[in-house]
């Protein structure tokens, strides 16, 4: 096996991952978003069981969250999940909508009430307010903490590897098994390369945000 | 020509009384000055009249319009409650201006999204009260590159922007240093000569004697004193008034 074959048998592996972590993201950052508003939620009932699904998710481990959406349906409803990216999927999302929503809510909580008023006295609605003059100042706010949590996923988009998704592990762990270990290290680059781009994309978000204070 | 009558506001927080029953009008033109001690129920009185706090018993009327009447069964909806803040300005004490907007557009926003006039109207309008307090030179600087002072009076800028019928200041200078006060309580001595009707919460009592029309001293929720500023500083009836104003004008 020559090393082109090796990069692009583990290119056409990675390739999955960065599916799972682009659909992953585009769901769970409104998804979050949602469930950072209903545990903000003055309707006592929704914001416990918000809370309380917040801390189930966030409680356990991601890989056995993804044995759960995998398996249970199966088990318990009798339809066996087909589509291992699928399940996939939907542990992610869940998960890190949970985390998302978390980081949501102690930015929506960090800006100071006196915001909110001003833009009260001046006649706006609660949505031109939460739109036109929090929602900025909350991105800011997140930037750090999403970019840590958007790099952990990249990583994490390999855990889906425990129900058999073909990821890059996996395409690894085929040449390893036919006693070639070094692609498996080689996967390390490729994570390092994603990640890296990601670093230099969120530098340049807060460099552009840098203008105001609040 | 009465403009604002306030009648017999009554505000709790819990078990406490802030507002115990306050009632005063205020004539189109004139300056009222509320003073007192921290605590006495300046702020929540303001607060009320912006309704940023609804009150438990009372009413406001500006011109023939009752704003609120706690003996309507009928709560106020969001759109009237937006509505009735319209009527009045508010300028705060920590000056909350919008951090990712530059001064024209703290300014400009508001009407923008109301739809007060076409984006041309509207920026020249705040141009010319860009200048009127002083500040043409920022008009395209952040909040965060601007002095305590030079922020308030943008807050005074943004909220005379939306022309309302009675501009408050809620202490808007005791967030200031000293030697910062002075231009802000310029700029709200030019709007009185420019016809404003306004109302002040301070500290500052030489100011309050020279700008205002009516002075309110407020004491543990009620109207302690009300009069002209010769009446309240000259020639204070109440025992509570004197003992307040030999404090705060106390030289040390």
């Amino acid at each position: 096996m020559s090393f082109q074959q090796i990069t692009s048998s583990l290119a056409g592996g990675f390739l999955e991952n960065c599916r799972l972590f682009i659909e992953t993201l585009l769901f769970s950052i409104p998804l979050g978003l949602i469930i950072s508003f209903g545990s903000r939620s003055k309707f006592k009932p929704l914001s416990l069981l918000v809370k309380i699904f917040v801390w189930c998710i966030r409680g356990t481990p991601l890989m056995l969250q993804l044995f759960v959406v995998f398996y249970v349906p199966g088990l318990v409803f009798g339809i066996p999940m087909r589509n291992r990216m699928l399940a996939a999927l939907v542990a992610f999302i869940i998960n890190y909508s949970c985390y998302f929503s978390e980081i949501f809510r102690g930015g929506i909580e960090s800006i100071s009430n006196g915001q909110y008023e001003a833009g009260y006295v001046l006649g706006l609605t609660k949505t031109q307010i939460f739109f036109k003059v929090v929602l900025l100042q909350v991105i800011k706010r997140i930037v750090p903490p999403m970019a840590n949590e958007i790099i952990t996923l990249v990583k994490d988009t390999s855990l889906a590897r425990v129900i058999a998704v073909s990821e890059i592990l996996m395409s690894a762990e085929r040449f390893a098994g036919k006693g070639l270990i070094w692609p498996l290290f080689y996967t390390g680059v490729f994570f390092l390369l994603f990640s890296g781009v990601l670093t230099l994309l969120f530098g340049y978000i807060e460099k552009k945000l840098d203008y105001f204070k609040s | 020509m009465t403009i604002l009558q306030v009648n017999d506001i009554k505000k709790n927080f819990g078990k406490t009384e802030v507002l115990k029953g306050i009632s005063f009008s205020l004539n189109k033109g004139e300056v009222i000055s509320i003073i007192g001690s921290s605590g006495s129920g300046k702020t929540t009185l303001l607060r009320c009249i912006n309704f940023l706090e609804t009150p438990d018993k009372g009413k406001i009327t500006v011109g023939d319009k009752v704003l609120f009447n706690s003996n309507d069964i009928k709560k106020l909806s969001d759109d009237q409650i937006r509505e009735n803040r319209l009527h009045f300005g508010l300028v705060f004490q920590s000056f909350n201006l919008f951090p990712q907007y530059n001064v024209l557009e703290n300014i400009t926003l508001a009407p923008k999204l109301l739809k007060k006039g076409t984006n041309e109207e509207i920026e020249n309008k705040a141009k010319e009260l860009i200048s009127q307090v002083g500040l043409e030179d920022k008009t395209n600087s952040y909040p965060c590159q601007l002095s305590g002072g030079q922020q308030q009076r943008v807050a005074i800028a943004r909220a005379l922007a939306l022309n309302p019928d009675i501009l408050c200041f809620d202490e808007p200078t005791s967030a200031l240093d000293p030697e910062l006060t002075g231009e802000v309580l310029r700029v709200i001595k030019g709007l009185k000569e420019t016809g404003s009707t306004m109302i002040v919460v301070t500290h500052e009592m030489e100011f309050a004697k020279n700008v205002s029309d009516k002075i309110i001293f407020m004491a543990d929720g009620v109207i302690e004193e009300m009069g002209t500023p010769e009446q309240i500083f000259e020639n204070p009836q109440s025992e509570k008034t004197k003992h307040f104003l030999q404090n705060s004008l106390e030289k040390i």
